[in-house]
């Protein structure tokens, strides 16, 4: 989060000047993070073939999208790289949101599998 | 506007002023399209999980070759279309249009072939009977939601794709800037971000044990 009084001196709209590094990430960084999301898709794949009950392959799976996704949105959507208050405004409470979600139908599905004749 | 007037308006992000985000209004209008969307897809993919987990006997027809296959490559272009997208919009940020303009093409690239390879996936689902209402395998919600959620991002890959090329040409001549880029680049991310939940919960959990 660069929340420096350097860059807040005239807003971003009307900078033209050129981006160092540091603020737009390095392609040495970018290819690191596309690399890292090559192998996490891979292991996805991996653990699909392995016998696991399905509400547990569920979990682990959406457990390893997250984390890709927490990459994308950090590094490619460059939200590491805004200041503190876009992030509190926009991930929060749609992270809130989703939990609510999961809460309403997560339990229950699995309470149904679990009715089901074995 | 003098200096010392200007940092009293955005003196915190906290206390508002005129850009307390220290972004463009684009951007953030994006940012709250996508967390909009976000939630759009939320919702569908946590209804789909629902069915998938309560549903005996949710059929698992995906063979290694076509669609596991196919769709791991499609995960693949579409992570190398967001590493190209970022380059672009680092080159942009650069000021240099060219190197710019050159990556957003590649994207533009890897977004049609998601597409195209989507659509040969598409076509060999229907000859072997499965539509949103009907399979060859029992449960007829497993269509529905296979091509509605597979669809809808499809629909936003090709809108994406439309959008990087408006957004080229007219950067290239000059009408738009690397503002521009950054925010379509922004969309084009959050596409690549649900692909990466539609993959595993659609393709990864229906994959043929055998």
């Amino acid at each position: 989060m660069t929340g420096t009084s350097d860059s807040m001196t005239e807003p971003a709209y009307m900078r033209t000047e050129a981006v160092d590094d540091h603020q737009v990430g390095s392609t040495k960084l970018f290819a690191w993070i596309w690399a890292w999301l090559l192998l996490l898709t891979a292991l996805e794949v991996f653990l699909a073939y392995e016998r696991v009950e399905v509400h547990i392959m569920i979990t682990i799976l959406l457990g390893l999208s997250l984390i890709k996704s927490a990459l994308i949105m950090s590094y490619f959507m460059h939200l590491r790289f805004e200041r503190l208050g876009l992030f509190l405004i926009l991930v929060p409470a749609m992270v809130f949101c989703i939990c609510m979600m999961l809460i309403m139908f997560y339990p229950d599905s699995i309470r149904l599998m679990d009715m089901r004749p074995h | 506007m003098s200096d010392t007037e200007f940092e009293g308006i955005v003196a915190t992000p906290w206390s508002g002023g005129a850009s307390p985000f220290g972004i463009n209004s684009k951007k953030l209008g994006m940012w709250l399209f996508i967390v909009s969307d976000t939630l759009t897809f939320s919702a569908l993919l946590v209804s789909y999980a629902y069915v998938r987990l309560a549903t005996p006997d949710w059929p698992r027809p995906f063979e290694i070759w076509p669609a596991i296959a196919k769709s791991s490559l499609m995960t693949f272009v579409l992570l190398s279309s967001s590493l190209t997208m970022v380059l672009a919009v680092a080159a942009a940020h650069r000021h240099n249009v060219k190197k710019s303009v050159r990556y957003l093409i590649l994207t533009m690239i890897c977004g049609a072939a998601f597409v195209l390879i989507h659509a040969t996936e598409w076509v060999t689902l229907f000859h072997e009977g499965v539509t949103p209402w009907s399979n060859p395998w029992g449960v007829p919600l497993f269509g529905g939601t296979f091509f509605g959620l597979t669809g809808l991002h499809m629909l936003h890959v090709t809108i994406g794709v439309v959008y990087l090329g408006i957004i080229c040409a007219g950067y290239n001549k000059g009408k738009w800037t690397a503002d521009h880029v950054e925010v379509s680049g922004l969309y084009w991310h959050f596409v690549d971000l649900v692909w990466m939940f539609i993959f595993p919960l659609v393709y990864l959990l229906s994959v043929n044990p055998k």
